[in-house]
């Protein structure tokens, strides 16, 4: 196990979650007034302000107005974190909504005091309980024990004296008192150090690295930073909460027949029916998409680009237009972009060549200033060099191309020749068919080969023509 | 010291400043807005599958652009990759450290990282020559644990980190190539936008930073929530920003507008935001608590439309998958459970 943080030794443990179990708290205060409580006998001595788990959930009911299993559930929570305590059954930290006893917890033992259970403590606990009586721990107890003894052997002595000294005061208290208390401890314990294969719901992860509670000592550079950073927010343009509403609102109704949590989906749900059809219908090859894919495309340039499919039906219509060296010239600048560091200068030169050098075959069009600056960043070509001329051309094309596309006979004839397929209607007897025969998918390899075949194809497409070779070819003929 | 008085005066002057031009710029509240939305009711998922195999609490799981294919981390030392249709575990990777807090799924679906206690950020080959997977790449240079980790491509990674910066890493050279600093508080947990332009970090300090990954440099900050936030993410149209915290509520942030716009808060909620995803289309938030539940809020309604019970400890991460057909929670209690 390498643990290579070096953790500064702090007291006060960082542990995340402190602030919902304030919250917490304000309720166990409240609900310590208003849950009416009672005397129990148990065993021999009566224990007073003990609360039945029905009156509990009631309480939390009418206080939260939730319905009685959330109620549960929260009351289950409360046990789980120690607030309150089951006098009878004390291993099993739940709340039932039943007669069964329940005492609130000393605040004392509630998990935001600022100690943690350290383990010295419960070796103390733990020695106490032995002294008491021997053999009365429980197996899990034992081995703790007996790991405690282990590790903590140079400080044995201070232990099994605290130990004697607890136990001797216990013994002057009066008996109610000592059963109380002897009650609220093991419950603590319980909570901190549960019994084996058994949930703690003290378990919160890591620490943190960062003392929450420390006060920042704020310099004069700080200040400066801090300011210079406000008077920057401030000058920032802001938009209006309307049209940021706006936005979400339309963006959220534009999707919602699209979004499967919410609309059913054609023909099914392969995760209800166990049918792959709708995968197979939606892959990236297919010869003719879904209506529901072929409405996407119309919602932004930024979807259509994304679906390879939809890109593929841009491009014919590019192609009749004689339009497609912006688009080219957006899939070349996305591979330098992702592509490996080796194979930048190699590309930015093709790209170079093909679409920014006067007379280039696949001249594209972007204003003066801009290719001055894309010219000059290719001398030492890096990964976001053509970041502003690949976001000029994708705006271009959002602006005209794309609309064009839209209402080009390119894009009705497809949207013509999409799929609308009919809804499955799966009886229960075929629906365990499906489960038992579902198809293990294309494989992997298949959509590789596709997936290159098609590269080396878009490759020949798109490389320039040597006018030599052809008209040597010509003049051969 | 008369100096720092000044200073500290013009601070909270622009303080100031920024609350006033705030008020001026909120012009309509989410009621009016929504207002003529339907109701979405009721939102019933069930659980579909169920996946099992982990030894341990799981922290951290990711799906990859497939639409069944999700890696999971957990604390017996174990990164799955499982097709989660037919709950079949493709690759069982056995990890140098067991404690691991995050994991990630290359958009190309070639690499997988994962990293936790050992500052450590490794890389895995999945799709190596012999069928074999292997460390590619071991990234370490941060001084505190990795909290979150998020591939850009197959030679780009984004990293958070408990010493309260993120990194981009060059995954070719195993370099940092540009630092992210700036929080005050154990950076918890990050989120890449959809036109991988920029990405969001949240972070003990209480705040959320917004990054522009050429610049390095810090866009936005948002303030507002109380307790440290444990989860981020991008709203699908990459224009608002969604965190979870401890404080139990769930906020909505506009990057463009520059403050929050919504909280997601209920007073029967006390337990802290441990992660979160959106639906496909934004409507939905699911939002896993310390609860062991999942609360769905609609976003638009500011409502819980549903709960996900079902899991026997604490939900640590949950996801919707690229097609957002399903959702798969992972829980401390070792189980995946997919909804739908």
């Amino acid at each position: 196990m390498t643990i290579r943080t070096a953790r500064p030794d702090r007291v006060q443990h960082f542990r995340p979650r402190m602030h919902c179990l304030k919250k917490l708290e304000a309720m166990m205060v409240e609900m310590q007034s208003g849950v009416k409580g009672s005397e129990q006998k148990l065993n021999v001595t009566t224990i007073p302000h003990v609360i039945t788990g029905k009156d509990i959930i009631a309480w939390i009911t009418n206080k939260m107005k939730s319905t009685t299993e959330e109620s549960q559930a929260f009351g289950t929570m409360l046990v789980a974190y120690g607030y309150i305590y089951p006098l009878e059954n004390h291993k099993k930290l739940v709340m039932c909504n039943d007669t069964s006893l329940y005492r609130f917890q000393t605040p004392y033992f509630w998990p935001t005091q600022k100690w943690v259970a350290e383990d010295s403590d419960y070796a103390i606990y733990l020695a106490k309980r032995n002294i008491r009586k021997k053999g009365m721990l429980e197996p899990y107890e034992q081995a703790h024990y007996n790991h405690l003894h282990e590790w903590l052997n140079h400080k044995w002595d201070f232990i099994v004296m605290q130990a004697t000294e607890q136990y001797k005061a216990g013994k002057e208290r009066k008996k109610p008192d000592r059963v109380v208390f002897d009650c609220q401890e093991r419950a603590y314990w319980i909570v901190n150090k549960p019994p084996r294969h058994t949930h703690s719901a003290m378990d919160c992860g890591p620490e943190r690295l960062i003392d929450p509670n420390s006060d920042e000592k704020i310099t004069f550079d700080t200040y400066r930073r801090m300011n210079l950073f406000y008077q920057q927010a401030i000058m920032r343009s802001k938009v209006k909460s309307s049209v940021s509403l706006g936005a979400l609102v339309k963006y959220i109704t534009t999707y919602k027949n699209h979004d499967p949590f919410l609309a059913p989906c054609l023909p099914s749900n392969p995760w209800h029916t166990d049918n792959d059809t709708y995968w197979t219908m939606n892959m990236r090859q297919v010869e003719v998409p879904t209506k529901m894919r072929v409405e996407r495309w119309s919602f932004s340039l930024f979807e259509l680009l994304s679906d390879l499919r939809g890109r593929d039906d841009f491009k014919i219509f590019l192609k009749k237009e004689f339009s497609g060296e912006n688009m080219a010239f957006w899939e070349a600048a996305e591979e330098l972009k992702w592509g490996t560091a080796s194979s930048m200068t190699s590309k930015a030169e093709t790209i170079f060549k093909t679409f920014l050098a006067p007379g280039a075959p696949r001249w594209i069009n972007i204003d003066g200033r801009t290719m001055g600056l894309t010219v000059k960043g290719l001398d030492h070509p890096h990964r976001y060099v053509l970041e502003a001329a690949q976001t000029h051309v994708f705006l271009l094309m959002k602006k005209d191309t794309f609309f064009r596309y839209l209402k080009s006979p390119v894009y009705k004839e497809i949207q013509k020749k999409a799929l609308n397929p009919e809804p499955h209607n799966f009886s229960p007897a075929q629906l365990e068919q499906n489960a038992q025969n579902r198809s293990p998918g294309i494989h992997p390899i298949i959509l590789w080969q596709q997936d290159e075949s098609e590269k080396a194809k878009a490759a020949i497409a798109s490389a320039p023509v040597d006018v030599k070779a052809m008209m040597s070819k010509i003049d051969r003929k | 010291m008369g100096e720092m008085e000044e200073l500290r005066k013009e601070m909270e002057n622009l303080k100031d400043q920024i609350t006033a031009a705030r008020k001026t710029f909120q012009d309509t509240t989410l009621q009016e807005a929504a207002s003529g939305v339907t109701v979405v009711g009721r939102v019933q998922l069930k659980t579909r599958k169920t996946l099992r195999g982990h030894l341990a609490k799981i922290y951290a799981m990711h799906w990859g652009t497939d639409s069944t294919l999700c890696v999971s981390a957990s604390q017996d030392g174990k990164l799955i990759v499982w097709d989660s249709i037919t709950t079949n575990k493709v690759n069982a990777i056995p990890l140098k450290s067991s404690w691991v807090m995050t994991c990630a799924y290359a958009p190309s679906g070639n690499l997988v990282a994962c990293g936790g206690l050992d500052n450590m950020c490794s890389i895995y080959n999945l799709k190596g020559k012999d069928g074999n997977v292997k460390v590619m790449r071991e990234l370490a240079a941060h001084t505190g644990y990795l909290s979150c980790c998020r591939f850009l491509s197959d030679t780009e990674i984004i990293t958070s980190s408990g010493d309260c910066t993120c990194v981009l890493w060059d995954i070719e050279t195993g370099t940092e190539k540009m630092v992210f600093a700036g929080h005050q508080g154990d950076c918890m947990s990050l989120g890449v936008s959809p036109d991988f332009k920029f990405f969001i970090s949240g972070a003990c300090d209480f705040t959320a930073k917004l990054w522009d990954i050429r610049e390095a440099q810090c866009r936005q900050t948002f303030s507002g929530h109380e307790s440290d936030i444990n989860a981020i993410g991008f709203f699908p149209n990459g224009n608002a920003v969604i965190t979870g915290s401890d404080d139990a509520t769930c906020k909505l942030y506009d990057l463009r507008a520059d403050q929050e716009l919504i909280t997601y808060q209920d007073s029967s909620i006390m337990c802290g935001v441990t992660s979160l995803a959106a639906s496909k289309s934004g409507r939905l938030l699911l939002a896993g608590h310390d609860d062991f539940n999942v609360n769905i809020w609609d976003m638009l309604k500011s409502e819980r439309v549903g709960v996900l019970a079902g899991h026997d400890n604490r939900v640590s991460c949950i996801g919707v998958s690229s097609d957002g057909m399903a959702c798969c929670t992972g829980s401390w209690d070792s189980f995946l459970k997919i909804w739908n």
